[in-house]
């Protein structure tokens, strides 16, 4: 297990360095996007349409915040992952079209989105799940917001300014390892071994 | 407003408050054991992690994680008590102040019209469930349910036949199905028997009892130590990533069933396990049961 420490926008050479079981820690501007901020995202990149901040070498994060609004500036209050597996079927082109170098979540993804990772050059780093004031703390500075007046909060797709966003354990990296694969199919082993023991 | 509203209101709000930024102390402690005893590297960092957000969320009085649930209440309503039809109003005017001042995140959607009331109150939300017990005291449970764990939860008809070691496959299969989507370490809540909801609503009921407090059967004591073990020779492990922390506790109840249906109901909640119990006397004086509140 090494540590990283990585700065945005981050090159591909550099996260093709990080290996599953690997922890990261980013400084720099990552975005949330949720199931509709993805799809959003992707209509705009096929539209030609400019987003309003540029994803290469960014991280995307799958967050639902909690922001509020203190003077005319929106502080993090919590910002925890939320499950990845609903963007799966948008991660893929998203690591393609805009080339993010890290996704942030929790629960894994899965063949469809590594292959990508693969391909492209991209790692998925767990953040732990419902740790969302570790995270908030880590977000020194909230830039700009989209599409929060009909998404609504979580849905929005937040710019956030982070200083050693983590940890992130690296549970995909770029080089067809899925830590989540590989625990799925321990347990799978186990199962028959747990109903024997059950059934004693 | 009459005062026993208004003391119904001021404590379903603080309650949601301490639920959300504050975990029990028996929750804190499994926890802090797991870390101590979790072998899997990308376990420990993940255990770490969640013991720093829950010190971080006290330090700085706010809610440990962003996803502070759909909203539900246990109410023991003392059926000596008095003005017991102004709970459910102050219920609903605790939880739009809560997600106002806290904050909370607005989380009540509308099936249909996939739009949010930005309040956390809708149809039938926050969901109270009422029990009449024979007492003068009303004793209210804020329940904010992540919706990570509500997304694994499942019920199932089991043969008779098969019985109790069908529920126990039930039970694995449906934990190693979850994986890492319920934030583990989990606490699993089982119900068997009554009939499909009211098994899940007892497997739900069965997550606020303490990790500290044995099942009162002997027998199901049994049982859910032989669950907590197989659970974790899953070795799905922290938030997924391997270990032997798959779940904090495993929690069993049951209703009689029909003789020809066996439902068995398996509820999950995250680490994040939040719950925080008041009961307000006849008085007025308010006495906080899961937490020390100055």
């Amino acid at each position: 297990m090494a540590v990283y420490r990585l700065k945005t926008p981050m090159s591909e050479e550099a996260v093709r360095k990080l290996k599953v079981n690997d922890v990261l820690y980013v400084t720099g501007t990552i975005v949330t996007a949720r199931d509709q901020a993805h799809k959003r995202a992707l209509e705009y990149y096929k539209s030609g349409k400019e987003l309003p901040v540029k994803l290469e070498g960014l991280a995307v994060f799958h967050c639902g915040p909690i922001v509020k609004k203190e003077g005319d500036k929106w502080v993090a209050v919590a910002a925890g992952p939320t499950t990845s597996t609903r963007m799966d079927q948008f991660e893929d082109e998203f690591i393609k079209a805009f080339k993010v170098r890290v996704v942030i979540g929790k629960g894994g993804m899965g063949k469809r989105t590594a292959d990508a990772m693969q391909k492209y050059g991209a790692v998925y780093g767990a953040f732990t799940g419902g740790a969302g004031v570790l995270a908030a703390k880590a977000i020194k500075n909230v830039k700009t917001v989209e599409w929060l007046q009909d998404l609504g909060m979580p849905e929005a797709f937040w710019v956030f300014e982070v200083e050693d966003f983590g940890p992130l354990s690296i549970a995909i990296d770029s080089h067809g390892n899925n830590l989540y694969e590989d625990v799925k199919k321990k347990a799978e082993e186990q199962r028959m071994k747990i109903y024997e023991k059950l059934s004693k | 407003m009459t005062e026993f509203k208004k003391v119904i209101e001021d404590t379903a709000f603080n309650l949601l408050k301490l639920a959300v930024v504050r975990l029990p102390s028996d929750i804190k402690d499994a926890l802090n054991r797991a870390y101590k005893e979790e072998t899997s590297e990308a376990g420990r960092v993940q255990l770490e992690a969640i013991l720093k957000d829950i010190e971080l969320a006290e330090k700085e009085d706010t809610p440990l994680c962003q996803d502070t649930g759909i909203i539900i209440f246990y109410v023991k309503a003392g059926a000596k008590a008095k003005d017991l039809d102004t709970i459910e109003t102050a219920l609903q005017n605790a939880t739009r102040r809560a997600t106002e001042e806290i904050p909370l995140r607005p989380n009540a959607v509308d099936p249909f019209t996939q739009k949010n009331s930005g309040d956390n109150t809708g149809r039938h939300i926050p969901y109270i469930n009422w029990e009449i017990t024979n007492s003068d005291y009303v004793e209210i449970t804020a329940f904010p349910k992540g919706g990570g764990s509500e997304n694994v939860c499942t019920i199932g008809m089991i043969t008779p036949g098969e019985g109790v070691n069908g529920l126990k496959k039930f039970v694995i299969d449906a934990i190693i199905k979850a994986g890492a989507m319920p934030c583990p370490p989990t606490i699993v809540g089982i119900a068997a028997g009554g009939g499909s909801d009211i098994s899940m609503k007892l497997a739900k009921a069965s997550l606020l009892r303490p990790l500290n407090e044995p099942n009162p059967s002997p027998d199901l004591d049994k049982l859910e130590k032989e669950l907590y073990d197989a659970a974790n020779s899953t070795g799905i492990g922290p938030m997924g990533l391997g270990g032997k922390f798959t779940v904090l506790g495993v929690r069993i109840d049951y209703a009689h069933r029909h003789p020809a249906s066996y439902p068995v109901a398996v509820a999950f909640q995250c680490w994040a396990a939040r719950r925080a119990t008041a009961r307000i006397h006849p008085d007025g004086t308010v006495e906080y049961l899961t937490h020390k509140v100055r």
